[in-house]
Parts: C-alpha cells; structure tokens; sequence
C-alpha cells in the first residue's frame, strides 16, 4: 500500500536526518527553508530585516551623547518641524533618533535576555529530562517556585535597590525569571526522548550522558530551539519596553521604544502630541507582530512533522 | 480526591515559608527604616539610634524575620515610612478596586473566549477559524500596554466613549449611581485587558476541541446514530472545557500580575497602581507587603487549579 512506501520514505529521511544532525545548522536550514515556503512569514522577516537595518544601521550613525543631549530651546517641536521628521520631546531631542537608537537598545536587551535564558533553559532542561528521578524533581522545584514569583514587581524593587544599575544588570533580571520557561519546554521534550532506542543504543555503546545530551539529543531539539528563540525573542522586547514604559527598564539615559512610548502616561501628550509616542507604539507593535508571525509560521511546521513521525 | 489537595496544600508550606524569607530578604536590601522619614536637622542622631535598637533593627536577622513573620500572622505587614498609616489600611483601600476590575475581566475574558474557541474548533480550517487564528495571534502577540494605550487613545480620547482614567466619578452619588459609575470606569480597561487574556483558553479550547473530535467515543457516539449537535454539545465540548476550568486559578494570578499595567496606563487606583506608587515615593514597607500579597495570591491561584484539575480529573489523582 502507499502507507508502507511512505514509511519507507519516512523511514529513509529520518536516516538522513540522523546523519546531518551532526551538523547544527541543519535546524536552521530546516526553519529558513519553512519560512521561505509561506508567502506572508517571508513578508514578516523581510519587514524584520527592513527594521533591523534600519535601527542597527540608523544607530551607526548617530551618537548617543548627541541624540540624548536636552536642548530646551527646541522642546515639542510637531512632525516636521524645523527639520525633525517626527517631532522632538521636551528636552528637544529628536524623536526620529531616539526611535532609532530605542529600536536598537530594545531589540538588543531581547536578544540579550534570550541568549542567556536559552543556554541556561537548555542545560537545564536537558539535564533535568535526561536524567530524571530526584535531580529532575529538585530543579523542577525550584522553577516551580520561580515560577510563583511576582516577576515585575520583584524586578522593579531589584532595579531602584542595585547600586549601578544600568543596562546589563537589566538583561540579568529579567533572564534571572526567564530561563525558567524554557527549563520546563525543553524538559518535557528531553523526557520523552531518554527512552528513545537512539539514546539507548547510544549508551549501551557507552557513550557518556554528556556526549548523549549534547551530541545526540540536542541535535533532534535544534527546529524547537529556534522555535523558542523566536518567540522568546518578542516575549523579552515586551518585558523591556513594559518595564521601560513603566520607568523602570532602561536606565533614562539610554533610549528604548518603552521610554518613548512611556510619553502616553500624561494625558497632555497623548491628545496634542501623537509624535512621541505613537510612531514608537507602531514600531514596538510592528516589531511583535512580526516576530511573533515568523515564530508561529515555524511552531507549525515544526508541529507537522512531530506529527508526521 | 481529598488526599491529593491535602498533599498539594503541604507542598505550599515550604513554598510559603521560602516566599517569605525572599521577600523579608528583599525588605532587608532597600534602604531606609521607619524612623529615616522623620530624621530632620533636629533630631538628636542618639535619639533615633535608640530608637532604632528599641524597635530591634540591631538584632540578629532570624530574629527580626520571626518577628515579622508574627506579625503577619496578626494582619500587621508594618506602617508605611512616608505615609505613617499602617500598610494594611493602604492596601485594603486599593485591594477591592484590583478585585473588581479583575472579576470584571474574569467574566468578559470567559464570555469573549468560549465562544471564540468553539467557533474555531467546531469550524476547524474553514473561515471562521482563520478569523480566530488571526484574532488569536494579533491579542498573543501585542505586548499588553500598546494595546491598553492604543485603545484608551483611541476609545478613551479620540472618541470620549470611556473615562480615561478614576475608578469611579466623585460627581457619582447614591448606591446606583456610583456603582454605575464605577462599571463605566472599569469597562475600557476589562475589555482591553480581557482580549489580551483570551489567548490562553481560546487557543486551548480550539486544541481541545480539534483533538476530540478524532476520538474513539465520538466516533462510538456517531455510529450509534447519535445526532451531530448532542455529539458535539455533549461529548466534544464538554471534554473540551475541562481544561479550561482548571485554568481559572492561573487567569485570575496572571490578572493580578498584569494589574500593574492595565491600572498604569488607565491611573485606576489599585493594588499595582499602589505598587508603583509606593515605589516612586520609595515607601519600601508598602512594597514589600504588595510583593509578598502578590506571591501568596499567585500560590493560591495555583493551588486553586490544582485542585480544580484533581476534581474534573480523575488521572491527577491516581499519580
């Protein structure tokens, strides 16, 4: 029957999935090649590389002390006005400016927190799924307790006590709450695969636990760990920027969209002066839709074929 | 049923008993006591010293913790440094405003998602669910406050439907008139923020709903002749919303922590408004009784699906 062939087939990818899982970039081979298949996730990462080019790129250019620089003389100029393209504040910095730098400071703490949380959510993860029994249920005790914690609060208290507090001790409060979500993902799936005759197979030829969490089991998790990558990635932006909205993100010295946005909370500014919020609330909005669209594009391909299998 | 909450509830214990000790650690690193808001060039500085010891700041910490910890047993979380009011009476005053708003999004999040949900699973692939999907996927991926001010600008300002910001009017008076009041200042902030927390149950009801239907008892269910409207009232859907009620305690905990947002961008006078109020004016005891209420708050939350999830589901039990 056609089922038999297809397990053939099935059977013959697998092999070849195998093989290549050697290399790492075999997972991102796979996500680029599922985004490319979607019309709409390439418009999300095409409108992903325009904004990265723009705030990176834009950031090259400009200076930071002379972008924040308060110039009270040209304070709330509107759109347009006097050369400013979207406007200026009330300290007459360039609304333009900060959008790019804030762009770049915010994409940049996503990328930061998620690095951090993803190696220590991943070592966690695989340790704690692979070996099971009491060390699985110690970690998974501490997450869950993490877990229960009033993160924000927590984290704005933590940000007003810190001596020095600036951009880096940010990215490590809010990795402190955030590896613990990828902890538990990467777990559930790691525990499912320590049964697994490769793994089995892998240890009776006495390979060490090492060599099977890193160079076998980790390899089969590389499309879920760009998956979660992706949306941890705009999950983090969000955390800064409410943080920042909130005025107690980003050092007010260093630009970020929250900031910016943060300009709403007075009535005043949000009925006569859009410029310095809104095209930052568009951004930020821009910003997530996209990323989030990328992630889920490949959240369902990754789902098909876990199906498939 | 009873040994699985019993066994849950001592889990809590040492949960709490860390919680506290996180928190009072927490107290410990903010600057300032009860009597550096009263310090001023006249005070004699051996004064407040003695001052200070008489009120035990100089003991030993698990001293001072056990004392703290007492007197949350007695309701006393401690008297605020700036405002010189206990920190109980501050919170109260704010905790039934939170309470509100949250019940209020409870219900309109519940009454937005279900039907969502089962729109979706029911017309799995078809129109209706690919107009969820994106519903779904713009409320998942729009970080909360951009949506809250896009529509209090565009709700609140721009159109002048809602109060944009209060919790009641003061021109309000009598038992309907400020309780109306108060539902029209509660109303743009429930609704944003209940869309914003559909996602969660829409998503899992369509899953529910999509994954039953290919079950062994539906199919049972179909050849026996059963028709298709009971087939999905009363045997997908109804497998389908457990879930959904076991995540009743998480939704009011996740309410509770975004609070701080919602009550920010509307100025609604809340638990987490207090919150950022207290820390602008550095009131570290206020701060310090917020964050352990939100913690024990988010504990029950838990526990409370837990148990929820142990009574509708018999295999919880088992294990």
């Amino acid at each position: 029957m056609a089922d038999k062939k297809e397990k053939a087939t099935k059977q013959a990818t697998k092999k070849d999935e195998k093989q290549k899982a050697t290399l790492p970039p075999s997972g991102f081979k796979v996500a680029m090649r599922e985004i490319l298949r979607s019309k709409s996730a390439l418009t999300a990462l095409i409108i992903i590389i325009v904004i990265l080019l723009f705030t990176f790129g834009g950031s090259l250019f400009l200076n930071r002390a002379q972008v924040t620089e308060m110039n009270i003389a040209d304070s709330y100029y509107g759109w347009g006005e006097a050369g400013h393209l979207l406007g200026t504040d009330d300290g007459g910095r360039d609304i333009l400016k900060l959008l790019i730098m804030g762009g770049r400071n915010s994409i940049m703490i996503g990328i930061s927190v998620t690095v951090i949380t993803e190696i220590v959510g991943l070592v966690v993860g695989l340790v704690s799924g692979y070996f099971g029994g009491a060390i699985d249920s110690v970690i998974m005790r501490i997450v869950d307790f993490i877990q229960i914690l009033p993160q924000m609060p927590i984290i704005i208290v933590l940000t007003t006590v810190i001596p020095n507090y600036n951009a880096v001790t940010l990215v490590f409060l809010i990795a402190m709450f955030g590896w613990t979500t990828t902890a538990r993902y990467f777990r559930s799936f790691v525990l499912s695969q320590r049964g697994r005759d490769y793994v089995l197979a892998s240890k009776t030829s006495g390979s060490s636990n090492l060599q099977i969490m890193f160079r076998e089991v980790l390899p089969n998790i590389t499309s879920m760990i760009i998956i979660d990558v992706v949306l941890t990635i705009a999950g983090n932006i969000g955390i800064e920027t409410s943080l920042s909205f909130l005025g107690y993100g980003l050092p007010s010295t260093t630009p970020s969209l929250g900031t910016l946005i943060g300009f709403a909370n007075d009535p005043v500014n949000v009925i006569n002066r859009p410029w310095l919020w809104l095209p930052a609330t568009i951004l930020l909005l821009v910003i997530s839709l996209s990323i989030n669209y990328v992630g889920q594009a490949l959240q369902r391909a990754g789902d098909a074929r876990q199906r498939e299998n | 049923m009873w040994k699985t909450i019993l066994r849950r509830l001592l889990i809590m214990i040492p949960q709490l008993i860390i919680l506290s000790l996180l928190v009072f650690l927490l107290a410990k690193m903010m600057p300032g006591d009860p009597f550096s808001g009263s310090i001023n060039p006249n005070t004699d500085p051996k004064q407040i010293e003695a001052l200070r010891r008489a009120a035990g700041l100089y003991d030993p910490w698990y001293v001072q913790y056990f004392r703290w910890v007492g007197n949350l047993f007695h309701g006393d979380l401690g008297t605020s440094y700036i405002q010189h009011v206990p920190v109980t009476s501050l919170i109260a005053d704010r905790a039934s405003n939170t309470f509100w708003l949250s019940l209020l999004t409870t219900i309109l999040t519940y009454s937005i998602a279900i039907p969502l949900g089962i729109t979706s699973g029911r017309h799995q692939d078809q129109w209706q669910d690919t107009s969820v999907r994106i519903f779904n996927y713009i409320t998942l991926a729009t970080p909360g406050f951009v949506f809250y001010i896009l529509g209090l600008w565009l709700f609140g300002f721009t159109l002048g439907w809602f109060p944009i910001s209060g919790s009641v009017s003061a021109s309000a008076s009598g038992f309907w008139g400020v309780l109306g009041s108060r539902i029209y200042h509660m109303i743009l902030p429930a609704i944003l923020y209940a869309l914003i927390t559909t996602t969660g149950t829409v998503q899992y009801l369509r899953t529910g709903i999509v994954d039953n239907k290919v079950e062994d008892y539906v199919r049972t269910a179909r050849s026996k002749g059963v028709p298709e409207n009971i087939v999905f009232h009363k045997h997908i859907l109804r497998n389908s919303l457990l879930p959904i009620a076991a995540f009743l305690g998480n939704t009011i905990t996740g309410l509770l922590s975004g609070s701080m947002i919602i009550e920010s961008v509307f100025s609604y006078p809340g638990m987490g408004k207090l919150f950022l109020d207290s820390i602008g004016q550095r009131d570290y005891t206020t701060l310090t009784a917020l964050i352990l209420i939100f913690g024990i708050l988010t504990l029950i939350g838990n526990l409370l699906s837990d148990i929820i999830m142990s009574i509708i589901d018999p295999r919880i039990r088992i294990q």
